[in-house]
């Protein structure tokens, strides 16, 4: 491997380019879908290649290929450096990526019990029996249940004399159940819906979120929904779970500090941020309660790494004190446009897609409070949980966000269920009503395996530390 | 491996696949073939900034063991590696447990070939790619104004084989390119989609993107409500995708997750509104068959507002005694069948038309991060970007900050005033949409946002 990238190094430097990088990826994934008593999916998938990035002219380039053979890496390199000679043909100034940085070192996801090593009948098994615990609750139509475990080998090499090899494990699974009845349809998901809970680690992930567990409450939840009564609209006080918090923690902290996107980078497809770079060091988030932290160093998040994609170790930065906006997330080039080094949040999903900025595990710190006193504090209100639909604007102001499930709180207790409830708000006026957070005993590190950026389009895995916290006078019901 | 012309050419798929399936040992065994030299050209703030491209061909597996289906893929297409893929979908199927609703891979039925690889998408390399941005650029800057996006040249075969004889081939070559120019407070749009690289009109697309974002500046806010609305077809795109992905899918009606379930022939949409999927329509990205070697059928969906049906792949269509539709999703596929070429039938208005009948409305060009709230009435939430306009009288007075809708698609469509008479290609999230514009009597703005 070792041979093949300085071959793809050496003919790259060769045609002209003044920096190269390149990867070489080899993953393989194993999938298992369970749905209404049926293993409707059960996959193994393989795929291998490498992608090499390079500038020359002063303007980057980059190609990528599915055949690691040398005379295709010579073809690719060779591709690479005239790509970036026709991007010189449109651009201002030459790329500026700083001065060299040169890094060597390996990284191994740690696990306990190897996730591949586990027998495929133990894993039908455990998803067999969440989703017989589902259909055994009458008015469940769907019952699904899935789990996924993915490892990449990766080697990263540079001009600059770096080499890097790392073996990522990443993992996920989720079970929902969908009720029909009362000319409705409701759903109910565990631990986390649309794209599951993943993390990375070994199969002691999986076997501790406990699916057969929680088969039955949530089917009886998606049943009682059917029921339930619609959300009112008006301005309230809103608990959110932790996991609804996660997604909006994601939506509207985490991709607004990408500094791409806050450069304009991402204009064209998801937009770009409202965090410009007048606010770094002044601008108020949210309130003194609101501490969020960028973590790529917490072991067991989808986004823990050792290196990043550029070769820049895992690293961990404050990106709101106290309410304060503080940080961004940032590349080798993007850091230099702040006259800082990179905080290493360079990521690509392939051996055939370039590094973006991506979120690591950007976390909402814990604060202070256990959830039965928070309940108790909160005269009045709604409680809601678990994502059902969420959408932002392209400066990630203006967001709505549905969940799957919600309760009113009346006297500080929980009150009747709602169904169809909706919640909606501007970023820093949001952030800025957070009263409470829960203290750690409630503090999980959730992950989000589905983040989409760019053109091509990529997926990451990133992750999400969120307890459950309380938000005044929020508009909720919109309709 | 590929040639330099981009394509290995029917022959030596053909041949790949063959010896794959020689290779399976399984009671039914289908392999898909799926290659791709691609290149996509990205800018921003007028430079480029990301410029890539990717080569690969991979297969697909899907081993039959009486009703115990195993699917394993892989990229490494020697020898070695399709034998690894072979013997990986048929350890896996050995595993699994019978799936009773299984019944067999489709019989072999003839497919229409269509051209769809045009010389000049295949010879469309960096530099001419840049060419395009460069103008795109150039333009945008000359009004003092920021340009950025993407232009994509995708070169692809798909191949279809199984033991019982299906052997489907399709090459294609074709183009897509959007772009968001920005002012300070304002922005605009304009996209291409199609086979043929050459009918790029980058000045076209820059003047359409930097009219809309000169015009859109400065804009004052409006209070949320129900409003009139002129979509353009970039905002329609958007209704046809949800319709499709949430309702016309044979799975969502067999779960009771469909708007379409239970009102077959019944008026559900306004007599104006028809809407189908046909693989092989006039001005569409064109795909014989689907992947499991079927060809496609036109389905009509919405027939002068009524409930007519549905799109169906082997499994769903078994389940009903029906024959599939060609709809299929590779395997493994838990979504069920979906359309990927939707039409909706053309009106007699002009966009001008359509303005001089409206007292007081909304013109929108187009949605951002739209998401459904509910599958059975398509309840989508979203926002608006790009140029949003108050019309007042039959003429657009004032630029308007962007807006927050939550609107049922289905109800959007129980009533429309006019459809455009012309229509546009449009890639979706889920598939191709050829629409066009529509004057809606009512849409609901929940919300308004700063800019």
């Amino acid at each position: 491997m070792k041979d093949l990238a300085n071959r793809g190094l050496d003919t790259a430097t060769a045609r002209g380019a003044t920096y190269a990088d390149i990867r070489l990826i080899q993953s393989r994934s194993e999938s298992i879908t369970v749905k209404n008593g049926r293993v409707e999916a059960l996959a193994m998938g393989e795929s291998q290649g490498f992608g090499i990035r390079v500038i020359a002219e002063g303007a980057w380039g980059f190609a990528s290929s599915g055949h690691l053979t040398a005379r295709e890496i010579d073809r690719v390199a060779a591709l690479a450096v005239r790509t970036a000679r026709a991007s010189a043909r449109v651009k201002h100034t030459d790329v500026d990526i700083g001065p060299p940085s040169a890094a060597s070192g390996r990284y191994k996801t740690p696990y306990r019990v190897d996730p591949f090593s586990v027998s495929l009948e133990d894993k039908i098994g455990l998803l067999m029996a969440a989703d017989e615990a589902m259909r055994r609750v009458k008015g469940i139509r769907v019952a699904e249940s899935g789990l996924e475990v993915f490892r990449d080998h990766k080697t990263f090499s540079s001009t600059e004399g770096s080499f890097i090899e790392q073996e990522m494990t990443r993992l996920g699974c989720g079970i929902e159940a969908l009720a029909e009845g009362q000319g409705d349809v409701q759903n109910r998901s565990y631990p986390n819906s649309v794209g599951r809970h993943h993390g990375s680690g070994g199969y002691e992930f999986i076997q501790a979120q406990d699916l057969p567990g929680n088969a039955q409450r949530i089917a009886e939840e998606a049943v009682a929904l059917l029921t339930a009564k619609p959300c009112s609209s008006g301005n309230t006080t809103l608990i959110l779970d932790a996991t609804q918090l996660a997604l909006q923690l994601h939506e509207s902290c985490g991709h607004p500090i990408e500094l791409d996107r806050v450069l304009g980078y991402e204009a064209s497809y998801a937009g770009t941020s409202f965090l410009t770079t007048e606010k770094l060091g002044a601008f108020r988030y949210g309130s003194k309660q609101v501490n969020i932290t960028a973590d790529a160093t917490l072991e067991g998040g989808l986004g823990t790494f050792g290196f990043d994609d550029e070769g820049i170790p895992a690293q961990r930065t404050p990106i709101v004190r106290e309410g304060i906006f503080l940080g961004y997330l940032t590349s080798r080039e993007t850091a230099r446009t702040l006259g800082q080094a990179s905080n290493g949040a360079m990521r690509a999903d392939g051996w055939n897609r370039i590094p973006l900025i991506r979120m690591t595990n950007v976390n909402l710190e814990p604060g202070e409070w256990t959830f039965d006193n928070l309940l108790a504090d909160t005269d009045e209100g709604i409680y809601m949980q678990t994502n059902k639909s969420w959408s932002i604007d392209d400066k990630r102001l203006n967001f709505q966000f549905g969940t799957e499930i919600a309760w009113e709180i009346k006297g500080g207790k929980l009150g009747d269920m709602i169904k169809n409830a909706t919640y909606t708000g501007i970023t820093p006026q949001f952030w800025g009503s957070c009263d409470a957070i829960c203290n750690r005993d409630h503090w999980n590190l959730w992950g989000t395996p589905n983040c989409g950026k760019g053109q091509p389009s990529q997926t990451a895995g990133v992750g999400h530390g969120t307890a459950p916290a309380r938000f005044r006078n929020v508009r909720v019901g919109v309709i | 491996m590929m040639k330099d012309g981009n394509l290995m050419g029917e022959g030596a798929v053909r041949r790949l696949l063959e010896k794959v399936l020689a290779l399976s040992k399984a009671d039914q065994t289908e392999v898909i073939f799926w290659s791709t030299d691609s290149a996509l050209t990205r800018f921003a703030n007028n430079i480029i900034h990301q410029n890539v491209t990717e080569r690969q061909a991979a297969v697909t597996l899907r081993a039959v063991l009486g009703k115990r289906i195993g699917v394993a893929s892989g990229n490494d297409i020697t020898e070695a590696g399709l034998r690894r893929v072979v013997e990986r979908a048929e350890l896996i199927a050995r595993y699994q447990v019978e799936n009773p609703d299984f019944v067999s891979l489709p019989e072999p039925f003839p497919v229409r070939s269509v051209a769809a690889v045009v010389p000049a998408t295949l010879a469309f390399g960096p530099e001419r790619r840049a060419d395009v941005v460069g103008v795109l650029c150039r333009r945008a800057r000359e009004k003092g104004l920021v340009a950025s996006g993407a232009l994509q040249v995708a070169v692809t075969e798909v191949a279809v084989a199984n033991s019982l004889g299906v052997f489907a081939y399709h090459p294609q070559a074709m183009a897509d390119i959007n772009t968001v120019v920005m002012a300070d407070s304002s922005s605009g749009y304009a996209d291409f989609f199609g086979l043929d690289a050459s009918q790029i009109d980058a000045e076209a697309l820059a003047r359409e993107a930097v009219d809309k974002a000169l015009r859109s500046q400065n804009p004052v806010g409006l209070e949320p409500g129900e409003y009139p609305v002129i979509l353009e077809e970039y905002a329609v795109n958007d209704i046809l995708d949800f319709l499709g992905y949430l309702g016309f899918s044979a799975t969502a009606v067999q779960e009771g997750r469909s708007f379409m379930g239970g009102h077959f022939g019944q008026q559900i949409m306004d007599p104006k509104v028809s809407i189908w999927d046909d693989g092989l329509g006039e001005g569409t990205i064109p795909m014989p068959f689907d992947f499991e070697g079927v060809p496609k059928e036109k389905v009509d969906f919405i027939s002068k507002g009524v409930a007519k049906g549905v799109c169906y792949d082997s499994y769903t269509a078994f389940k009903e005694g029906k024959r599939s539709t060609g709809h299929a999703l590779p395997a493994p596929n838990t979504f069920g069948p979906l359309p990927m070429n939707q039409f909706m039938g053309l009106g007699t208005a002009t966009k001008e038309e359509m303005l001089a009948g409206m007292d007081r409305g909304i013109w929108v060009t187009r949605f951002h991060y739209t998401r459904h709230l509910h599958p059975l009435t398509v309840a989508v939430t979203g926002m608006t970007r790009d140029g949003t306009f108050l019309v007042e009288k039959g003429e657009i007075t004032r630029p308007i900050k962007n807006l927050r809708f939550t609107q049922s698609y289905v109800d959007a469509l129980k009533e429309v005033d006019l459809i455009g008479r012309s229509a546009r290609l449009e890639g979706g999230n889920f598939t191709y949409n050829r629409v066009p514009a529509l004057k809606l009597p009512r849409w609901n703005f929940v919300s308004a946002t700063e800019y």
